[in-house]
């Protein structure tokens, strides 16, 4: 008899061409794309070249993305960022970002339509996990791992055991898939999905927006799990459909699949959640945060760098003003989030608060440029780590927090709740 | 494989990849450039004082975080020849073999070794020898996967050898 499977399992099942696999074992898949950015694709490339394989496996399967330090900071970076452009135009790649088509990796791939359900992804980015939102097994590799993909279009996996999360109950105000995320990450610590698939279920699920499904999914790496994945439904089609021509191959976790654990979270009892330093498991309900004066607000990234999430600052923002001692950095995930909210008047809004509104980059998630941390300096951030000198100085601090809790800190100098401003 | 002998340096759980190299740093992945900043987050005289051969022993999870290559590339590029941990986080797990770092699990190790120790490790054997205390550990076998990986030489001489497999194949039908 068949072996009842979980959404991980039967995916690599399916690519594997098996009728069924289990937890432990090593298998051999076809990849349906391979990514990397600017700062692991040269190491990549590097490391092709040594192998003196003259072209890569599949042109139009390969993607780079020259977005962690875009506009280049500095001449090492600008380096870096040349070599990734002469290798796509040799090997004729088609999928190649870089100044104005170019936008932060996992919000610009879903919309390029260049992901679409039960693909197997690789990426030279720990935050490739953020496709399984879209049902993709998706995963972060190292450049090794994926220069031999580039040569085989191939990669080995060993299924992993999976943890299924159900999010039951209706959202309190202002809690988003971000602050639900954060929850998990909190309750079960930062490797607590180690080596795991994470399976995201339940009615709370099936009502949140792509956006926040992405976000959670985003996060999964984050507490060292291997994908978060979210069974596709109409949502995700109607997702797929608009914005891509390949046919999805939708599949759903079987009834009587064997997880490790199955974890209920209660959603009504969920506060808005802030990640403190310097782990995004650290979290705690906004109530219990108390006075901590900020100096910087950063909404953006892989994470939160949707037009929806941009809706929420804006929807906190209008009218108001960003408090004196904040810098308020608002960053667009790609030209098409830019495009749009140029159109619903967002970027006014911000402006108008006094915001700071940067193009398309990682920037400063990572520390790289656009908004540095001095020491002793505060931030909150919409982003994903909060490690000892993530955003700056090492002994600057990153408090995680959604686009909601972001924008409120803005207005008010402190770590607040949208609720403070009567809202 | 050759025997290790070194010094033992401590670190906690969860030691992160900004941690191993900032991404300040990752304008480059020239190995030397990199090996100057290793760990300097957490112990900013890392990098000078440590010693060819030295040992990293760290709690759980060691690696979190990003999947970039450059952290494990930093610790063999500063001269460190092994890391032992009680866990390590999946991707870093990937590019250590990838690399050719050697790392070992063995919690009972980790959690008991001390910082400054002199450690004998023999890598074949699966041994941890704690020169100063002379207590010894048993560490998780090396998976048969990885001994392959390791036997060619990493994964990519691995790959070559199968990509010409490959072609032969191809050749001949």
């Amino acid at each position: 008899m068949k072996r009842a499977m979980t959404l991980a399992e039967k995916i690599l099942a399916t690519k594997a061409g098996l009728t069924s696999v289990e937890p432990g074992q090593l298998i051999d898949v076809p990849v349906d794309l391979a990514l990397a950015n600017d700062i692991t694709a040269p190491i990549t490339i590097k490391i092709f070249r040594e192998a003196g394989i003259p072209k890569v496996w599949d042109r139009e399967k390969i993607v780079l993305v020259m977005d962690h330090f875009t506009p280049n900071k500095d001449i090492a970076s600008a380096e870096q960022v040349r070599l990734c452009r002469e290798f796509a135009k040799e090997q004729g790649l088609i999928h190649y970002y870089e100044g104005g088509n170019c936008g932060i990796e996992h919000v610009l791939l879903p919309e390029e339509g260049l992901v679409v359900p039960g693909d197997i992804v690789v990426g030279a980015d720990s935050h490739t996990c953020t496709y399984g939102a879209l049902g993709a097994f998706a995963t972060g590799v190292g450049s090794t791992d994926l220069a031999a993909t580039w040569i085989t279009g191939r990669t080995w996996f060993r299924v992993p055991e999976t943890i299924k999360f159900v999010y039951r109950g209706k959202l309190r105000p202002w809690v988003t898939g971000k602050d639900l995320i954060l929850y998990t990450i909190g309750d079960i610590g930062v490797d607590g999905a180690l080596y795991k698939a994470m399976e995201f279920s339940g009615e709370v699920i099936r009502r949140l927006s792509m956006a926040e499904r992405f976000t959670m999914a985003n996060m999964a790496i984050e507490a060292g799990g291997k994908v978060g994945l979210i069974e596709p439904d109409k949502k995700t089609l109607n997702f797929v459909r608009r914005h891509s021509q390949r046919p999805p191959l939708v599949l759903k976790a079987d009834r009587k699949a064997q997880y490790l654990e199955v974890r209920e979270y209660d959603c009504s009892k969920i506060e808005p959640q802030v990640a403190f330093p310097h782990l995004p498991s650290n979290t705690k309900p906004i109530s219990e945060v108390g006075h901590i004066d900020i100096d910087q607000v950063v909404i953006g990234s892989c994470t939160n760098g949707r037009i929806e999430d941009l809706a929420l600052a804006a929807k906190i923002l209008k009218g108001r003003k960003v408090n004196p001692n904040v810098r308020a950095i608002i960053i667009p995930g790609s030209p098409r989030v830019y495009r749009e909210a140029l159109r619903k008047k967002y970027i006014e809004v911000f402006l108008e608060a006094g915001a700071i509104v940067s193009p398309p980059t990682c920037g400063p998630c990572l520390g790289g440029h656009m908004g540095i941390l001095a020491k002793g300096e505060r931030a909150v951030s919409t982003t994903n780590r909060n490690f000892v000198g993530r955003m700056g100085h090492p002994e600057s601090e990153v408090y995680l927090a959604s686009p909601a809790v972001a924008a409120a800190s803005a207005v008010l100098g402190r770590i607040a709740s949208p609720e403070e401003l009567g809202l | 494989m050759e025997k290790i002998r070194g010094r033992v340096w401590r670190f906690g759980h969860d030691v992160d990849t900004d941690v191993i190299i900032p991404a300040r740093y990752l304008n480059t992945s020239d190995p030397k450039e990199l090996a100057k900043h290793c760990m300097e987050d957490a112990r900013p005289d890392f990098a000078k004082k440590v010693r060819p051969g030295d040992i990293i022993v760290a709690g759980k999870n060691f690696g979190c975080g990003s999947s970039r290559e450059h952290a494990p590339i930093a610790i063999k590029a500063a001269g460190v020849a092994c890391v032992v941990a009680e866990s390590f986080a999946r991707i870093f797990y990937r590019n250590a073999f990838n690399t050719g770092l050697l790392i070992l699990e063995s919690p009972e190790a980790a959690r008991e070794i001390e910082e400054g120790h002199e450690v004998e490790i023999d890598p074949e054997a699966g041994i941890i020898k704690d020169l100063t205390t002379g207590k010894t550990y048993k560490c998780q076998p090396i998976p048969p996967f990885m001994r392959e990986l390791l036997k060619d030489g990493g994964l990519i001489p691995h790959i070559k050898k199968k990509y010409q497999q490959m072609r032969l194949e191809e050749e001949a039908s």
